[in-house]
């Protein structure tokens, strides 16, 4: 540009215009990337938003569906059941209702995260090929992945922000520090989710890739997370299990909320620590991705 | 002069030891409608993904307005509107919501987007389709769809891959119609396509390009000059007699070829070659004098045709 922009000796008018138009456009197109590289990845996010309006039905459905039936199933039915063996203090101190929701609580969030983290993604690349279409305008592959992290982990947000206060309806809550564990919840859901979007961001062909991790790895992971009861009934030769399990993690964490769970300092902070890690993971992961299958 | 819109210089896209792009070189002045025509698998998609700057080229320069697309990717795009060679509209959309979502990418306020989509959508001739679902459009109107959605952030730079292909007649009239309007307004346009009649229609200045290479560039007309002679006689004796045929026919006319099915004799006066291949006492079974077109400067340039 420099070299063009200063006009040689003997051009004429005309050419000394031509050259200004030039870096009116080179101009132009600087300012037109600005907005774009500052906001591109909340412009995913509406996009997204925009598409989830479409099955805005089942969002209602399992936001507000879910909790209530799961929490009546587990406060009514089998919370009675078992306090009714064990007593009040059933499992691990508290009613069996405390002891399972937030394990509900962290287990929605790993519902969404497999919904919005797994095909939308695979269909954004291959048979609805909508990040090409975002990668042709100013937005970068990064900010499509990003983008879609935000809009996932608002609709997170809200999922178990809902499914909180169903279960302070059901009394589910003794702890006041309670409320943290909707985040508790979040970063279980984006610790898997991100990792669930590397995956599905690999994927060239449909063989079944996904339908294989939910039934091997997704619904399993519920069974050895110490969800309906604590880790510690298994065998410690299968207890290895719920450790890498982020659902696990996310589970103890919420219990550490919502009725005070004791266990070591320590731990809960690896339990925090394990999850942040997953996500940066999962999230570096996608976006490596992204950008080696968008730039052809 | 005015400054180009886009300066390629032995351009180069490798896939690994493979050159998809093997050094090109073209230029594109403000306004102009400029073709690159080639059959498939010579490159074009490959070089207007480099133009489009989502491609990092593996060699050779490449400025578009003036900017490095390795550098500027995302300010580049802000001027480009893009129509792909295969549509990626998001089909869990409705139309119109198509073009709201794309219009806020290049961060354009909502209700400038709304007004353009309107607009853009009577351009298209899909007013009547703004609330249905992108599935149950056909295929033309797909077409039209993507190309609003391209205008979306009033480009300076118009890129079409194959904008017609897959068409029917009609359909890709109605776009044709569409884009003359767009070249009319002063938008400067890179198209690829593999139909001749196409690039004729559309095009101010066109690349031939085979295998990655350019094999000629002009105006339809020059090349058609330079290549080939004024009229074709296209005479077919059926499969078993041509090669016979052919071989009694050479010399006749500037220069002759053998296809498969046909012979076409190239000569500035058709009809007078008629009569000459009948005065060689050979009766065609069919016979056609035509005007020369771009197929056969393919023909001339690479022994090839377009459309296999
Ligand atoms: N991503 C890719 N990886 C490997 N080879 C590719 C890729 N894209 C294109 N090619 C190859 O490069 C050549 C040119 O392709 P393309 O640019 O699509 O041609 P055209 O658009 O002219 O039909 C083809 O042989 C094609 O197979
Ligand atoms: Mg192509």
């Amino acid at each position: 540009m420099s070299s063009e922009s200063t006009p040689r000796p003997g051009h004429d008018v005309a050419s000394a215009q031509s050259t200004d138009a030039a870096a009116d456009a080179g101009r132009t197109a600087l300012a037109g990337g600005i907005r774009p590289r500052r906001f591109g990845a909340w412009y995913v996010a509406e996009h997204r938003f925009r598409v989830m309006r479409s099955y805005l039905q089942t969002v209602i459905a399992t936001g507000i569906g879910n909790p209530i039936i799961y929490l009546y199933a587990m406060g009514v039915g089998l919370a009675t059941l078992v306090d009714q063996n064990l007593g009040d203090d059933a499992v691990d101190g508290v009613g069996y209702l405390a002891f399972v929701a937030p394990a509900l609580l962290a287990s929605a969030a790993i519902t969404v995260a497999s919904e919005e983290f797994t095909y939308p993604v695979m269909l954004g690349y291959k048979w609805n090929p909508i990040f090409f279409g975002m990668n042709a305008s100013p937005l970068r592959p990064t900010q499509i992945v990003d983008g879609i992290v935000i809009s996932v982990t608002i609709r997170m947000l809200v999922t178990c922000g809902i499914y909180f206060a169903f279960m302070l309806v059901f009394g589910a809550v003794p702890s006041p520090l309670g409320f943290l564990a909707i985040f508790a919840a979040l970063l279980t859901g984006l610790g898997f989710g991100a990792l669930l979007m590397g995956y599905a961001s690999t994927l060239e062909e449909d063989t079944g890739q996904l339908a294989m991790v939910m039934r091997l790895v997704v619904l399993p992971m519920t069974l050895f997370s110490g969800t309906f009861f604590p880790l510690s009934q298994f065998p410690i030769w299968l207890q290895w299990i719920g450790w890498i399990s982020p659902l696990w993690h996310g589970t103890e964490l919420s219990r550490v909320f919502t009725y005070g769970y004791a266990e070591p300092i320590w731990l809960t902070v690896a339990h925090v620590l394990y999850l942040l890690a997953l996500f940066v993971l999962g999230w570096a992961w996608a976006r490596r991705v992204a950008v080696r299958r968008l730039n052809r | 002069m005015p400054a180009p819109v886009i300066v390629a210089t032995d351009l180069v896209k490798r896939y690994g030891e493979f050159a998809a792009v093997d050094g090109i070189s073209f230029e594109v002045a403000p306004g102009e409608s400029f073709g690159l025509l080639g059959p498939n698998g010579a490159g074009k998609s490959t070089t207007m993904r480099m133009v489009g700057a989502v491609s990092t080229r593996t060699g050779g320069d490449l400025s578009i307005l003036g900017l490095d697309p390795d550098r500027h990717g995302p300010e580049i795009r802000s001027q480009l509107g893009v129509v792909p060679q295969s549509d990626n509209l998001d089909t869990e959309l409705r139309v119109r919501e198509n073009l709201l979502v794309y219009g806020r990418y290049f961060g354009l306020p909502g209700k400038l987007v709304a007004q353009r989509a309107d607009e853009l959508l009577a351009f298209a001739q899909l007013e009547e389709k703004a609330a249905a679902k992108v599935e149950s459009l056909s295929g033309g109107m797909k077409r039209r769809l993507t190309i609003a959605r391209a205008l979306i952030n009033d480009p300076r730079l118009l890129l079409l891959d194959e904008p017609t292909t897959g068409l029917d007649p009609q359909a890709r009239h109605i776009l044709w119609d569409r884009l003359f309007r767009l070249k009319e307004q002063g938008t400067t346009l890179l198209l690829t396509t593999h139909y001749m009649d196409e690039a004729e229609q559309l095009c101010d200045r066109i690349v031939v390009v085979d295998e990655g290479s350019i094999m000629a560039e002009g105006t339809p007309a020059e090349l058609i000059r330079r290549y080939s002679s004024r009229e074709v006689l296209e005479v077919r004796f059926g499969s078993d007699r041509n090669a016979e045929a052919a071989e009694r026919l050479a010399g006749l006319g500037d220069r002759t070829e053998v296809l498969p099915d046909r012979i076409l004799i190239y000569s500035a006066d058709g009809e007078a070659e008629l009569e000459r291949v009948i005065d060689a006492g050979l009766h065609p079974i069919t016979s056609l004098v035509r005007r020369s077109s771009l197929e056969d400067v393919f023909l001339r340039l690479t022994g090839r045709s377009l459309i296999e």
